[in-house]
């Protein structure tokens, strides 16, 4: 048939089948979320608070394991390959204080190319690039505490691109910046090559950088296409409390 | 956020040779120092004064202000407090008496009690200087390279991290509570102290939950980055000889001055 792709291993990211979960507390955040992504792919994560982003967020990398699967690169998460996914899938979380949990930024981004094992020059070559890339060269002793949220922002990207991540997924990435940190911001984002899933409500930032929508509401999608579509369709947005301004 | 802590960092920096020595010299020193200043034996004056020219010296060579240090080790003069009944509790010659208490004080109890306030204050400096002079981090990687417990180690670094975090969140905690501290003109503002003590042990409350909440956060940022339970950590440097040299010529000048008090 034409016009039909046929999906292969390879070409998908994340598959994310019927995921349910619900925190101790007995808040049922994920009521059956379905997903897939393709290698490559930028898309949005849209949604009131509280409807399952982040959330779901930290299912892809098997921080949170609800009901359900999630496949990343057509491999199951299971408990034995945590640490591959791991390597494979980036978090960067909203708050940069939570992120950035080292002494110095220099050890901070080295943390995860450690864990990995990797040999020392490797790890030092990694931090030394993922630092180039978000433009923070030469903070290398310094401590987080003295950054601006900005800066943290930055170097919070910088300590998952030193893990090379195939997946980036990126919690509120501009939220709390000033305009010139967000401006500079997106400018990286949008050099990165990476496929991406990012939760926020910058709708701006979905318009320019990423081309396909997903929103959330009460724990599960309910609109999933194309993010010009999705923007001009008003009576869905409002049904879900975001707005188009 | 804006708001700065007023707290925390200790280093003052500089360029002086004090300042450049490698920490793991710096910290072992400090420590045979303190170790060294506590074995002292009580009252022996002449070996106090010869155990306070090592910080004297690091002092002038660290360039620091005189000010400065003697205010942070100021530290140590509460703890005084604790040490005066000695001189009425040591039994010795008698110095002077209390008449209603039926006190007597005594030579012996007052050399414990001088003995105890300078090597008290001694100790602080050693610290003093030691903080003043290496970077907080540079701490860090000291205690792990001389092999304490990487946990322990963890630990001290993650609280010198989130000290400055919490510390802006009860920051902010606190001015919010000040910019609705008003008063109506005419009315006897404040509430009751009872009241107010609820108001701060809610805050108190509150702090502790953000941290803990905070701390599970940190928890998952660590695992998303491949953490495993056991704390890893950078590779270490290379020694340099000049200070190996510096804490063997300390150690030796400390061990002479403590046989010299005893013989």
């Amino acid at each position: 048939m034409l016009g039909t792709r046929v999906e292969t291993a390879v070409e998908t990211a994340v598959e994310v089948i019927d995921l349910r979960f619900a925190y101790p507390d007995g808040v049922q955040a994920l009521r059956g979320v379905n997903l897939t992504i393709r290698r490559g792919e930028k898309v949005a994560l849209l949604g009131p608070n509280g409807a399952g982003k982040s959330t779901l967020l930290l299912h892809l990398n098997g921080i949170l394991r609800g009901k359900g699967q999630v496949r990343i690169a057509g491999v199951p998460l299971r408990a034995d390959n945590l640490a591959q996914v791991r390597a494979c899938v980036g978090l960067v979380f909203e708050d940069p204080d939570d992120q950035l949990f080292s002494p110095t930024v220099l050890e901070d981004v080295s943390y995860g190319p450690l864990y990995m094992g990797l040999p020392r020059e490797e790890v030092s070559e990694r931090a030394r690039r993922a630092l180039a890339q978000v433009g923070m060269t030469g903070f290398e002793e310094r401590s987080p505490h003295r950054l601006s949220l900005g800066q943290k922002k930055r170097i919070a990207i910088a300590t998952v691109l030193s893990m090379e991540p195939a997946i980036l997924a990126l919690d509120e990435p501009t939220a709390s910046l000033d305009p010139r940190a967000r401006r500079e911001l997106i400018h990286l984002l949008r050099d990165l090559p990476q496929t991406m899933i990012v939760s926020t409500h910058d709708i701006p930032l979905v318009r320019d950088l990423l081309p396909r929508t997903v929103v959330m509401d009460g724990g599960v999608i309910v609109a999933d296409g194309e993010t010009r579509a999705i923007l001009s369709d008003s009576a869905l947005l409002a049904a879900h409390g975001l707005d188009v301004y | 956020m804006a708001a700065r802590v007023p707290f925390g960092e200790r280093y003052v920096a500089g360029r002086s040779a004090i300042h450049t020595a490698d920490a793991r010299a710096k910290l072992p020193a400090a420590l045979a120092y303190v170790f060294a200043v506590t074995l002292t034996p009580v009252g022996h004056w002449p070996a106090l004064a010869l155990l306070a020219l090592p910080p004297a010296a690091a002092l002038v060579l660290s360039r620091l202000s005189l000010l400065l240090v003697l205010r942070r080790s100021a530290l140590a003069l509460p703890f005084l407090l604790a040490a005066v009944p000695l001189v009425f509790t040591k039994e010795g010659e008698v110095l002077f008496n209390v008449p209603l208490f039926g006190w007597t004080a005594s030579q012996e109890g007052l050399e414990a009690v001088l003995s105890i306030l300078a090597k008290s204050w001694l100790s602080m400096l050693a610290a003093v200087i030691l903080t003043a002079t290496t970077p907080a981090v540079e701490l860090l990687r000291a205690m792990r390279s001389l092999g304490l417990p990487r946990l322990l180690v963890a630990t001290v670094s993650f609280m010198y991290r989130y000290l400055f975090v919490i510390g802006e969140e009860a920051l902010s905690l606190m001015r919010a509570r000040d910019s609705r501290n008003a008063r109506l003109p005419g009315q006897k503002g404040g509430g009751t102290l009872g009241w107010r003590a609820k108001v701060l042990g809610n805050m108190v409350g509150s702090l502790f939950l953000r941290t803990y909440e905070r701390s599970e956060r940190v928890y998952a940022a660590m695992q998303a980055r491949g953490y495993d339970g056991e704390p890893r950590f950078l590779w270490r440097r290379a020694w340099r000889a000049t200070e190996v040299v510096l804490v063997v010529g300390l150690v030796a000048y400390l061990a002479g001055v403590e046989l010299y008090a005893r013989y």
